[in-house]
């Protein structure tokens, strides 16, 4: 009887074994086998993303700052102007270095941007706007090299390639706080007699600015 | 008292409610009576049948209802493929968004994607890499979480001053809705991740591609991959078939139309990270990764599409959130913040939810500044905009979330001012 039950526990603790091991097995298979297996070749019309710091994902291929020239008055000038300076509000795409701390900071490729191969991701994933993903990579190549000439990163006479590209150094690389400082307001939830004196207005113009649409919409 | 109340009423309706009706709808006025002495009358709703069960297979707001819509600002975007529009926050009660009145945000349009052929691939990093049909991944367990979601630009005009006149525009860029999907860690796990895999990349496959990294810490917390809202399949401005949800985090993240996500060591440093949604320090360095949408709250009644009628009782109401977790408390001023009283929270309060606060409130006719300040469940308290601009400048963009002030004219209307 003893012998018995201590073959028993011996049997279990076995069995138990197998099941942790099973179960360990299993833990390294999908949990649910719901899904298909793909392969890199088959993902790789969507496997599109460039990786900014490094380039890594940027294709095969190569432009020119004068190739670019012309395909970027094609394609991209009757937005960004003829030398990236913007037309109206479309965005623009050079200039603006040292304005950042200006009261109208301006954003671009040359003064913002910090790591160049996102310009090459960027085109190419979303540009020409009416006709995003249609730009073969030697094309985006040239387009990038000039975007970067006309932000004087790239001479009049280079051409650009995946190793060319990840060389650039961005004028704006040190220019981002990693990490989030957040909270950094720490305020006080005074409840009583919080203020002094007359409220301050410090902004009165909502109104009379005009630029909110359907100001008084009909009831 | 109760006398008080229809006095009220009657005053109310007579001064403005009826005037505005009468212009649009005489006959509707003819047929109510019951005010100024008259008789009730019996209308032509009572006296014909209406249409049928099959007249409206799938219900619409009722015709009077027109003016509850989502509006843009022409000026602030110049293509409307990639632009904004506004949830009217000053029409809607409670705290669930109807998802034909979700403010809009996409960079290339909204597509029109086939659920059958939409694919989700997700590879990189990861032991096996799998593509997913909906049908696949509606087989999953599936969650369902009420969250809200906000453009982090929202309100983000406002940063040198007051410019928008009306609440759907200083803070219509925020929904809140019942999701329903996977959950992305249950996806994670079918692929199996690999140990150097730190953070992901998540991509749209509309015509913006749109493209972000999420850390794998928020990805395998609550992150959700997201088929239906509010009960029905996603509706297509919404990311249709199938979304991220991020809940507590910054709009851009919760990528629609999702058809990609790829496992990495690190950001991909794309242009919505880098170029957009940093935020610009007054000594010219730019914030990255500031994924959370802190506290916020905002009076939606009054406002400045909902002006006072008259004299007497309102409920002031309004909304409070918090990217951090539930909503604590929202204190309410109507004297440009001398005096705070804590506001009455409409249950339930959920985590990175929109949750409702009302205080009464007797106008007696004269000029109020009237504010909402919300804490939340990590003692957040929403600050002033001159705490803000202190710490940030004015050239931020993103994140403002600081206590807004309606100012009341003797009137009744209401405008968007800026007080210290």
């Amino acid at each position: 009887m003893s012998t018995g039950l201590s073959t028993m526990f011996k049997f279990c603790s076995v069995a138990a074994a197998a099941l942790l091991v099973g179960w360990s097995a299993t833990a390294q298979q999908a949990p649910f086998g719901i899904g298909h297996k793909i392969t890199d070749a088959q993902i790789a019309p969507w496997n599109i993303d460039i990786r900014g710091d490094d380039g890594a994902g940027l294709p095969p291929g190569r432009g020119t700052v004068a190739a670019g020239e012309k395909l970027y008055v094609q394609q991209c000038a009757s937005c960004h102007g003829e030398f990236g300076e913007g037309n109206g509000r479309w965005p623009e795409l050079m200039g603006g270095r040292g304005t950042l701390t200006h009261d109208d900071p301006r954003k671009t490729i040359g003064s913002y941007w910090p790591w160049a191969p996102t310009v090459f991701d960027y085109v190419r994933r979303t540009m020409p706007f009416a006709a995003p993903q249609s730009l073969s990579d030697d094309e985006t190549y040239s387009i990038v090299a000039y975007l970067l000439h006309l932000n004087d990163l790239l001479p009049a006479d280079a051409s650009l390639d995946a190793k060319a590209l990840a060389a650039v150094r961005m004028p704006n690389r040190d220019g981002f706080i990693v990490g989030d400082p957040r909270p950094d307001v720490r305020a006080v939830p005074c409840m009583k007699d919080c203020k002094k004196g007359e409220i301050e207005i410090l902004s009165d113009l909502a109104k009379s600015l005009g630029v909110t649409p359907n100001q008084r919409p009909k009831d | 008292m109760k006398a008080g109340r229809r006095t009220f009423f009657k005053r109310g309706l007579a001064a403005g409610g009826v005037a505005a009706l009468a212009t649009q709808h005489p006959k509707m006025l003819a047929a109510q009576g019951g005010l100024d002495g008259k008789p009730l009358e019996v209308p032509d709703w009572t006296k014909m049948l209406g249409p049928g069960v099959t007249a409206e297979p799938y219900g619409v707001p009722s015709e009077f209802e027109k003016n509850v819509v989502r509006r843009n600002v022409p000026w602030l975007t110049v293509s409307e493929q990639a632009s904004v529009s506004f949830t009217p926050l000053q029409d809607l009660d409670g705290i669930i968004t109807p998802s034909g009145l979700c403010f809009e945000r996409h960079h290339g349009g909204t597509p029109t994607i086939d659920p059958e052929q939409h694919r989700l691939v997700i590879h990189g990093l990861v032991r096996q890499p799998l593509v997913f049909t909906m049908a696949d991944l509606v087989r999953f367990p599936s969650v369902s979480r009420i969250c809200f979601v906000e453009c982090p630009a929202n309100g983000g005009m406002e940063w040198r001053g007051a410019q928008m006149a009306g609440l759907q525009f200083s803070h219509g860029m925020v929904h809140c809705c019942e999701w329903t999907g996977v959950k992305l860690s249950t996806l994670l796990d079918e692929v199996g991740l690999v140990p150097q895999a730190k953070w992901l990349l998540a991509e749209g496959a509309d015509a913006a591609a749109m493209t972000r990294s999420l850390p794998i810490d928020k990805a395998l917390d609550d992150v959700i991959v997201a088929y239906s809202q509010n009960g029905e399949r996603i509706r297509p401005e919404q990311g249709y078939p199938l979304r991220l949800v991020v809940p507590g985090w910054e709009g851009n993240v919760h990528i629609k139309w999702l058809r990609r996500i790829k496992l990495g060591e690190r950001p991909w440093q794309h242009r919505e990270e880098t170029s957009k949604y940093t935020d610009l320090m007054a000594d010219g360095k730019a914030r990255q990764f500031t994924f959370v949408q802190e506290a916020n709250s905002v009076i939606t009644a009054p406002c400045p599409e909902k002006p006072l009628k008259d004299k007497g009782f309102y409920e002031i109401r309004g909304l409070a959130w918090s990217g951090h977790g539930k909503v604590a408390r929202v204190d309410v001023s109507v004297d440009g913040g001398r005096n705070w009283q804590s506001a009455a929270l409409q249950e339930p309060i959920l985590s990175k939810c929109l949750t409702r606060f009302r205080l009464p409130w007797r106008w007696e006719g004269g000029p109020a500044f009237l504010q909402s300040r919300v804490i939340d469940e990590t003692g957040y308290v929403q600050p002033t905009i001159a705490e803000l601009r202190k710490a940030r400048g004015v050239n931020s963009v993103y994140h403002k979330n600081s206590i807004h002030t309606w100012r009341v004219n003797v009137d009744g209307t209401l405008d968007n001012v800026q007080i210290l």
